[in-house]
């Protein structure tokens, strides 16, 4: 098996949500939601924004990176647990609108561990397929900006997009391994009904704090690896105090744990692709990254890959 | 069974990972009261394990079993 990840991409929505304005809004305040989860600010997209145009936009990003023709994707993936439309998902709005009228387009609705389930499909689909194009989008406002906030989930989610382009053509990072696993006795712990989102924060980060070391542990096992020889982690970023135990956990040192939730909140299944772009347009450097999420389901696991030198 | 050593012995691990007095009352919820957070749980549960040379299956890993110190001990009264 070849695969390759050649770039990734984003969109972020232009609309700034500060501590200040949800502490007004949760009776909270602005000290304590940072120190509860680290986040300083999050977007929120426009009401007329739609999931599927901030997927076509982190696309197109990515695509431009990977300076990769539109019309030579094979399939396109998309992750998203925050759509209230049954069916279709946004997958159909997405290749329409990046007029790919014939190759399959599917529909992983998951939150925060769909890009990592998307990302480890394409690995194993590309020779396959070709040039997978793997998009994840949250507009995550729509699910928790319902007065009175709850204080709870409104001060950790924010809405953007994010994507990878997966090709068995050699590429900057060779896909080494993925582990994927779900348990579904805690589903109920994370949920949505299409228009207000739960959440059992205790179990979320027991579980977490747990499974998320560990998957990473077993794909690095398999491959050999240690924590220490990773260049960068770049994890689902559903909260700074999550990264920095994850961080303990791996025993490496935090500044391996690429983060950027302070700035964007928690974007569910986009997070990671963000991450990811984020850290590929400043200093990747040489060397295994690791891809890890988890999230409602309770769906997690972990993916490496390393550079081609 | 209860057990009063192991209560007491749960009793400290609360009282370092909180950096506050456990509560008098064993059946005191740790989180509805404020004493224990998100957080803290997973801080608690390696602290249990390390204390009594256990390892807690991730089965195992739901707050309601370490909701409060009468919990902990029934958990481990099972357990050891």
């Amino acid at each position: 098996m070849s695969a390759y990840l050649h770039a990734f991409g984003a969109h972020l929505p232009d609309r700034i949500v500060t501590n200040a304005e949800l502490a007004e809004r949760t009776g909270k305040t602005a000290e304590w939601i940072e120190s509860a989860s680290g986040i300083r600010e999050r977007r929120w997209a426009a009401p007329e924004t739609s999931i599927a145009a901030m997927g076509v936009a982190a696309a197109e990003s990515c695509l431009k990176a990977a300076e990769f023709p539109t019309n030579k994707i094979g399939m396109l993936i998309v992750a998203s647990g925050s759509g209230a439309r049954g069916f279709p998902g946004p997958a159909a709005a997405i290749a329409d609108r990046l007029c790919l009228l014939s190759v399959p387009a599917i529909d992983l609705p998951m939150a925060s561990a769909g890009s990592l389930f998307g990302l480890a499909l394409a690995m194993r689909l590309t020779e396959t397929y070709g040039d997978i194009l793997v998009v994840a989008s949250e507009k995550m406002s729509a699910l928790i900006e319902t007065e009175p906030l709850d204080p709870n989930t409104a001060i950790l989610f924010g809405d953007g997009a994010g994507a990878a382009l997966v090709s068995s053509r050699s590429g900057r990072w060779r896909m080494l391994d993925a582990a994927l696993h779900t348990d579904g006795q805690y589903r109920e712990d994370l949920a949505c009904d299409g228009t207000s989102l739960r959440m059992n924060g205790l179990t979320v980060i027991l579980q977490a704090s747990r499974k998320i070391p560990a998957s990473i542990e077993e794909v690095l096992g398999r491959q050999n690896l240690s924590a220490q020889q990773v260049t960068a982690f770049l994890l689902h970023q559903a909260n700074l105090n999550l990264l920095t135990r994850v961080a303990k956990a791996l025993n490496v040192g935090p500044e391996k744990i690429f983060a950027n939730v302070q700035r964007y909140g928690n974007t569910s299944s986009a997070s990671m692709l963000i991450a990811a772009t984020e850290w590929a347009e400043t200093n990747p450097g040489k060397g295994p990254i690791v891809f890890s999420a988890f999230g409602a389901g309770f769906h997690w696991g972990a993916l490496v890959a390393d550079s081609e030198d | 069974m209860p057990d009063s050593n192991r209560s007491q012995r749960l009793r400290k691990l609360v009282q370092e990972v909180a950096g506050k007095p456990a509560p008098e009352d064993e059946q005191e919820s740790l989180f509805e009261s404020g004493l224990l957070d998100s957080f803290a749980l997973p801080d608690l549960v390696s602290a249990i394990e390390k204390e009594f040379a256990i390892k807690v299956p991730d089965s195992d890993l739901n707050p309601r079993k370490f909701d409060s110190i009468a919990r902990m001990d029934a958990y481990l009264a099972d357990h050891m």
